[in-house]
Parts: C-alpha cells; sequence; structure tokens
C-alpha cells in the first residue's frame, strides 16, 4: 500500500508497510498513479502507461522513470507487502508501565471545553489521600513486570490544588524505586495559577516534562480559560510559565493549548507562543459534543486543513530563517521512530496504561474518568478487571475495520480509544474526524520533512543528530 | 526519485 500526495509543491509517497517515504518528480508521480491499484510492479511497464503518459512524457522518460521505480520495488521500498498481522495476534496483556494519577479532582478554573466536567470528572470535587496516592504508586510497580522504565503523570483537575501530596508522592516512589529496580519519570500538567517560587523550583528538580496549559493570545485563553467568577487567566499565568522555563534546562516541557472552532486561525496562537519566548508547543483540536458552538465539526475540516498547512509553511520559513521552535504533532522521525509493535500497541490505553482516580478507582485513561462502564477495579478493594484489559489489549489496527487498510495507520496506531468512544460508541470504530485530522497533521509533518532535505541536500539524514536538528 | 529516509519498519527486533 500506498499514500501519494502533493503538498507544499512536493510529490510526496509514502510506502506504508516499509515506512519508506520518496519525493518524486512529476513523471513517477504519474506513473505511481496507474500502477498504484496493481500494488505489484512488472520489470517492463504495461502498454497503458505509454498510452495514458503518452502525451505528456516521451516513450523514453516514461521508460527511464519506471525503471527507477522498478528499482525501488526490488528493493522492497514500494509496495512493501503487510507482514505485520501476525504481530498484531500477539497484542495480549503487557505489564502496566504508566499511569495518570488524578491528584485533584478539583480545579480552580471553569473552561468551558474541559473533558472533565470542569474539573470533578462529575464525581465531585474532592483531592486524593496519599495514602491513595501511595497505593496507586504500589500498584503500578507491582503490575509493571519486568518494566524497568515507569511514567507517572500527575493530573486533574489541577494538581496544584494537591501540592504537598504530590511531593510526598514522589518522595514515596523514589524511596522504594531501587529496591524494586524501577526508574520513574514524572510528569505535572497545570494551568498554572498556583505556580510560585517555590512550586516552580520544585517542578524543574523533579518532573521530567511539565504540561502547561495555556491556549494561546490572551482573547483566546481568556475566552475559554476562566476563574469560577468568569475572569481570564492569561495575565497571571503567562508571567509564571516563563520564569519556569526559563529555569527548565535542558527538562522537558510544552505549553499545551486547545484550539475550538473559535481560533480556527491556530497558527496565530502558535506563533504568539514563539513570541512569548516558548519553543516547546503543542496545540490540539477540542473534543467535545459536536452541538456546542466551539466543537470542531466534519464540515470544519477543510478550514482546519488549510490552517495546518499555514502553520507548516510557517515552520519551514522560521527553520529556514535559522529561528527554532518545536511543534509537537508535527514531529515525525522518519529513521528511527517507534518499533513496529509500540505502533501497532498505540498508546497503551487501558493495557499498560491506566488512570486512577482520588477515590483509587482504575479507568483505562484520563478521558475514561468518570465512565462506569469502564472503572476497571479498585486500589483500596485489590479487584481489577483483567478480561478488559485484555479487550483493550487487543483493540489495535488490525482488530479496527477502518484502521486495517489505512495508510495512516502505523503513525496514529488506530487513533484515540476514548475518542471512538465517545463520537461513536465503541473503541473500535475509528472517529472519522479525529482521523482525518490526524492524516493531516502527518502529512504536513512528512511534507516538512521533504522540504528541510531538500534545503540541506543531506538526504538521507543520521539518525539521533538528525533527529535533533530537525526537531 | 529521492528517498527520505533510512526506513527499519519491517526490521523493527
Amino acid at each position: 500500500m500506498i499514500h501519494k500526495y502533493k503538498l507544499g509543491g512536493y510529490n510526496i509517497c509514502l510506502d506504508v508497510h516499509s515506512g519508506a517515504v520518496h519525493l518524486l518528480d512529476d513523471c513517477a508521480y504519474d506513473i505511481l498513479g496507474i500502477i498504484e491499484e496493481t500494488e505489484k510492479m512488472e520489470e517492463l511497464p504495461d502498454e497503458k502507461v505509454y498510452a495514458v503518459l503518452g502525451e505528456k512524457y516521451d516513450r523514453e522518460e516514461i521508460a527511464d522513470t519506471y525503471q527507477a521505480l522498478y528499482e525501488i520495488y526490488k528493493d522492497g521500498l514500494l509496495f512493501a507487502p503487510d507482514d505485520y498481522e501476525q504481530f498484531a495476534g500477539m497484542m495480549t496483556k503487557a505489564p502496566i508501565k504508566s499511569m495518570c494519577i488524578n491528584i485533584s479532582h478539583d480545579c480552580n478554573l471553569r473552561c468551558e471545553y474541559c473533558f472533565a466536567a470542569k474539573g470533578d470528572f462529575g464525581q465531585g470535587r474532592c483531592l486524593m489521600p496519599l495514602e491513595t496516592a501511595k497505593k496507586a504508586i504500589d500498584f503500578i510497580i507491582a503490575n509493571s513486570g519486568t518494566r524497568r522504565n515507569l511514567e507517572v503523570d500527575f493530573f486533574g483537575g489541577e494538581p496544584l490544588m494537591n501540592f504537598d501530596v504530590v511531593k510526598q508522592t514522589v518522595e514515596y516512589a523514589r524511596s522504594i524505586e531501587k529496591k524494586y529496580n524501577k526508574n520513574f519519570r514524572f510528569t505535572i500538567t497545570t494551568n498554572g495559577l498556583l505556580l510560585d517560587d517555590e512550586k516552580t523550583e520544585y517542578i524543574n528538580r523533579e518532573m521530567n516534562n511539565a504540561v502547561l496549559s495555556l491556549d494561546g493570545r490572551k482573547e483566546v485563553n481568556d475566552r475559554m480559560r476562566v476563574t469560577p467568577n468568569g475572569k481570564g487567566c492569561y495575565d497571571i499565568i503567562v508571567p509564571k510559565y516563563q520564569k519556569l522555563v526559563a529555569g527548565r534546562g535542558d527538562k522537558d516541557y510544552y505549553i499545551r493549548g486547545t484550539f475550538t472552532k473559535y481560533n480556527l486561525d491556530f497558527t496565530n496562537d502558535v506563533l504568539h507562543f514563539k513570541e512569548l519566548g516558548f519553543d516547546q508547543l503543542s496545540i490540539e483540536p477540542v473534543v467535545s459534543d459536536p452541538k456546542l458552538d466551539y466543537s470542531i465539526k466534519y464540515e470544519d475540516l477543510p478550514r482546519v486543513f488549510e490552517e495546518y498547512e499555514r502553520l507548516a509553511d510557517t515552520i519551514i520559513n522560521s527553520r529556514r530563517k535559522g529561528e527554532y521552535f518545536n511543534f509537537f504533532h508535527f514531529m515525525i522521525d522518519l529513521d528511527q521512530g517507534p518499533c513496529a509493535i509500540k505502533r501497532l500497541r498505540g498508546c497503551g490505553c487501558g493495557n499498560e496504561y491506566v488512570a486512577v482516580t482520588p477515590q483509587g478507582d482504575i479507568y483505562p485513561c484520563h478521558q475514561f474518568v468518570g465512565m462506569e462502564q469502564f472503572r476497571m477495579g479498585n486500589l483500596h478493594d485489590g479487584t481489577f478487571n483483567t478480561a478488559m484489559k485484555e479487550d483493550f489489549a487487543r483493540a489495535n489496527v488490525y482488530s479496527k475495520e477502518n484502521c486495517k487498510d489505512c495508510w495512516a495507520k502505523f503513525y496514529c496506531s488506530g487513533g484515540c480509544n476514548a475518542n471512538n468512544f465517545q463520537y461513536e460508541g465503541d473503541i473500535r470504530k475509528s472517529h472519522k474526524t479525529s482521523c482525518e485530522l490526524e492524516k493531516k497533521r502527518l502529512e504536513c509533518a512528512i511534507m516538512i520533512k521533504a522540504a528541510l532535505a531538500e534545503d540541506s541536500d543531506e538526504v538521507p539524514c543520521d539518525g539521533e543528530d538528525c533527529f535533533a536538528q530537525c526537531h | 526519485i529521492k528517498t527520505l529516509n533510512k526506513a527499519n519498519l519491517k526490521e523493527s527486533k
């Protein structure tokens, strides 16, 4: 299977099952258009190729171009067969190695689009007791098998509203990790309101990653991200984020926003992040009831696609001027990305990854919290639904009808189970709007790679060093 | 044709 498309002045072809990405001239692109349905090549072109393209190219050029395509076909880099379903069948239970700890089901903001029902996931406002947080750490250690790297994300609600328990949980995990030969990596996701010097210093010392919520320009952010009395938070949080990032050193952070129908010109928000001095940026489409005014609907896609292309062009132009910022959703490593097994597994929701509530309830991920039919168990009574875990383990690109024959399957890994359930009522039914958005982001990400490769004339790039330069 | 990467999906041990 191949996916070929034109973008940014480039003719691009992704060979799905080898992972190879080719830039083509017009003749090669047109030949592929004729032969792509057969998914195989003979040594010499069929007369049909000459007949269809004879008016556009001379016979010698067609023959020469066909031979070039045939060579990469022989090398296994074009129309490579799909050998992966056998591995999908091996996707059974895996150790749990990452966890979202909802340390707070309370929040000091009332963001309009919050999937956590403005902080409490519809379960009443409360904070996680230390005893529950310790049990969460014990649970992930006990269920992580031989996995050494364990990840914990402090989430909510607003984690800074329960910061003492965050600190004590980290201290507890650090006190026992060596005994069990584990390495904890912590992330915190915050709205920034309660950041002060002490919390900032702690986060920069102890958190491997900090995700800082901000939607973009002041008027965009303050329209959706408001305090209980309806005031925007931009003026309070931006200086705090700037201070935190200035002290971040080489540790990861992301400024992470949500775009809605109200700011489909979100490139301007990404550029605003950059103007504020941030260079690790993420902005995602809102997930919401399609009936709401700010939701992004299928009919909005052409406008969103146009904006993603504008953002891609902006990134290319910035790099050409020697300016650097990283847009998370255009990050792609064409040489050394995740292995095929990881691509089949996806995010690991419900299998390798779970979320825990202040009451100790266990859910497949942070977006399933509060959906009673997806409650997997509880830390306090020791219950855990292994059948549900196995069901999530089997939800991979080969068990999702719309994914199996999709060109993007090894990049999106079957999409988000929670989005699928929210919109389609089934974790195995892909949500069409989310799919189209992901495919567009991938096309843009590959096009950026093509443009930068053309600029540097360093094809192919070289592993780690290449990744650092391009991202 | 210019191939942009050294794809190793099948190998990806």
